[in-house]
């Protein structure tokens, strides 16, 4: 079953097109990757299904609702949630609280029941905790629950931040280049918890990746952006013999097919 | 010594405070409180009940500013509409102060709501300047709408009574006050650590994130406003009611400014960095006029300096806060009591 469909879709600013007739189906519970050199539109794609960003053209659709209608905090509800290639954690909240907000969107108390902090209230915090702690649990972070995120380094930031988007439990997950910056022990570490998230909890993983050891790895299905547009689409294998891609790719420097 | 805090369940977990120390620190605040005014001359109960309602203000906008991130010039023009609502609903409809002060900060909370709108489209110095346009505009009201508020006149506030006596004297106050700035602090950390709370902060920190994670930002941005300006207007009918006697002077773009400063010396973003910020804030000008009139024998040109080494000190003192701890007395107090968690092994 198709889960996410991107039909037609163009962005503009101004005169630079960042996204030309971009045409993309992701398979409910598939690993799915989208790769493209620096530029490509990779990162304005998601924000397209994000709804950060309005596209000039097309529409997209997510289990047959289409996202072009609906608010920007509405995706989240939808079951979308995601994280960024420039961490945007809450920095000076703890850990625990990054992830608590990831529950947001499945919380119901309001000023006065906050506020008064009475049995509703203090009953949802407390079973809304022992979800997320499950979550902390599953990423391995326990030691660091009551940690301001702005004090951790970069790659437990990362961590915390697919934290606080599974926290969100979606049914479609957005990773924007979860593995960059990372090293190679790190890397394992992320990729795995990846591959854990789609088999045992079923989610859809959409995501962008240099690391092209990793990509042919874990994924079902890899779609290639070039200047804006779409030059390869299939399975890793296929992508990788595909002349288009090799071509775009030849000179490009970090970018390699080098499996690990 | 303690190497850290375990505790077995989450409701343990999410309290408040955790240790013994904790709880007999808190023991001995409150002790102080009740037993304080007891021994208090007339001079302390003043100043106590000053610092008192300037902390429930001080909450009010650290609630908007120190936690959401929206910058407000507005506090001193949302404290007049608290004054003003209680005051001229007391004085004019004669109706118990027990049922204007709660009138009132729900008005100040629809005001500031309003005067938020533009916190969706603005942010940081715009928004400042949007604010500065609230306390403009209200300001203006207050001394033009003659037949409403008696425009530059003074506005003349019946003291409040209970049970046939009238709460006219400073110690009789000082328990109104107490009530209200514990009701608010209690609220304010309540609300810190549930959904809404957390809406706040994460929009402070990241709002494109937030937003993403499902925040409706219009709506908690104007939450922020409503729930921060009712307990500005909250410290404003309590200013109404505690002077009896108001005008719109004592509302000003100067007082939006202490205001700031307050939170900034006492700790952004910390509920009980607003109580020191205010308490600083208050005891700062006090000391240095008795300074200044012990001076006075030996330099009788110290009466004529008094107001301006007042202004001078008022600097100095921010400016060296935002030098050397940005983040104000609650960290410096967090600093000293993680010294001695550890004490005497804190190497
Ligand atoms: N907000 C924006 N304003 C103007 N141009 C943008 C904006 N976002 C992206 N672009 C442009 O769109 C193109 C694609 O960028 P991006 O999606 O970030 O690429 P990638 O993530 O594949 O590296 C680039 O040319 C970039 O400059
Ligand atoms: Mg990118």
């Amino acid at each position: 079953m198709i889960q996410l469909a991107v039909e037609e879709v163009t962005l503009q600013f101004g005169g630079v097109v960042a996204l030309r007739d971009v045409n993309l189906q992701v398979e409910q519970g598939a690993i799915h990757a989208i790769i493209g050199p620096n530029g490509a539109g990779k990162t304005s794609l998601l924000n397209c299904i994000s709804r950060l960003y309005h596209p000039t053209q097309g529409r997209i659709f997510f289990e047959g609702r289409d996202l072009t209608t609906f608010h920007p905090h509405k995706i989240a509800e939808l079951g979308i949630a995601r994280s960024f290639q420039n961490i945007e954690l809450f920095r000076g909240m703890t850990v625990l609280d990054n992830l608590m907000l990831g529950r947001h969107v499945h919380l119901r108390s309001g000023v006065l029941s906050g506020g008064f902090y009475w049995g509703k209230s203090q009953r949802e915090e407390i079973a809304h905790r022992a979800i997320v702690e499950d979550i902390i649990d599953f990423l391995e972070i326990e030691a660091i629950r009551k940690k301001t995120v702005g004090t951790l380094a970069y790659g437990l930031q990362k961590r915390v931040e697919l934290g606080r988007a599974l926290a969100l439990e979606p049914r479609l997950l957005l990773l924007d280049e979860p593995m960059a910056g990372m090293n190679v022990e790190e890397k394992e570490d992320m990729a795995r918890f990846i591959l854990d998230i789609n088999e045992e909890r079923g989610i859809t993983v959409a995501l962008i990746e240099h690391d092209m050891g990793v990509v042919m790895d874990i994924s079902d299905e890899v779609t290639v952006l070039d200047f804006g547009q779409i030059i390869g689409q299939g399975t890793p294998e296929e992508v990788r013999s595909d002349p288009n891609v090799i071509s775009a790719y030849l000179g490009e420097q970090e970018v390699t097919f080098r499996p690990i | 010594m303690q190497s850290g805090i375990f505790h077995a369940s989450y409701q343990k977990d999410m309290a408040f405070r955790h240790t013994p120390a904790q709880f007999i620190r808190l023991g001995l605040v409150l002790a102080f409180a009740l037993i304080f005014p007891f021994l208090a001359n007339n001079y302390y109960l003043t100043l106590a009940n000053q610092i008192g309602v300037a902390a429930i203000g001080a909450i009010g906008l650290n609630l908007l500013t120190g936690f959401t991130g929206q910058i407000s010039l507005g506090q001193g023009a949302f404290m007049a509409v608290g004054a003003y609502s209680s005051g001229l609903m007391a004085a004019r409809l004669g109706l118990p102060w027990f049922v204007t002060i709660p009138l009132a900060c729900l008005i100040t909370a629809m005001v500031g709501a309003l005067f938020g709108v533009p916190s969706l489209r603005l942010k940081g110095l715009y928004l400042a300047i949007a604010t500065l346009a609230a306390q403009q505009i209200i300001e203006w009201l207050i001394t033009h709408w003659d037949a409403l508020t008696g425009g530059v006149e003074a506005l003349v506030v019946p003291a409040p009574t209970l049970f046939g006596s009238a709460i006219n004297t400073d110690f009789r106050f000082y328990w109104i006050i107490l009530i209200c700035l514990i009701g608010t602090t209690l609220f304010a950390s309540n609300l810190l650590r549930s959904k809404v709370g957390r809406a706040f902060v994460a929009i402070r920190d990241q709002d494109i994130a937030a937003e993403v994670m499902g925040v409706n930002l219009f709506r908690y941005k104007l939450t922020a406003f409503a729930v921060s300006s009712f307990f500005v207007g909250l410290s404003g009918a309590l200013t109404a009611h505690y002077r009896t006697i108001i005008s719109w002077e004592r509302f000003t773009l100067e007082t939006s400014i202490l205001f700031l400063a307050m939170i900034i010396i006492g700790g952004l973003g910390s509920i009980s960095g607003s109580i020191y910020g205010a308490a600083f804030m208050t005891l700062l000008p006090a000391i240095l006029s008795n300074l200044g009139r012990g001076l006075e024998d030996f330099v009788p040109a110290m009466a004529r300096l008094i107001p301006f080494l007042q202004q001078a000190a008022f600097g100095l003192v921010i400016i060296l806060f935002l030098i050397f701890e940005p983040e104000g007395i609650a960290k410096l107090w967090r600093d000293v009591k993680d010294y001695f968690r550890l004490w005497p092994f804190s190497y």
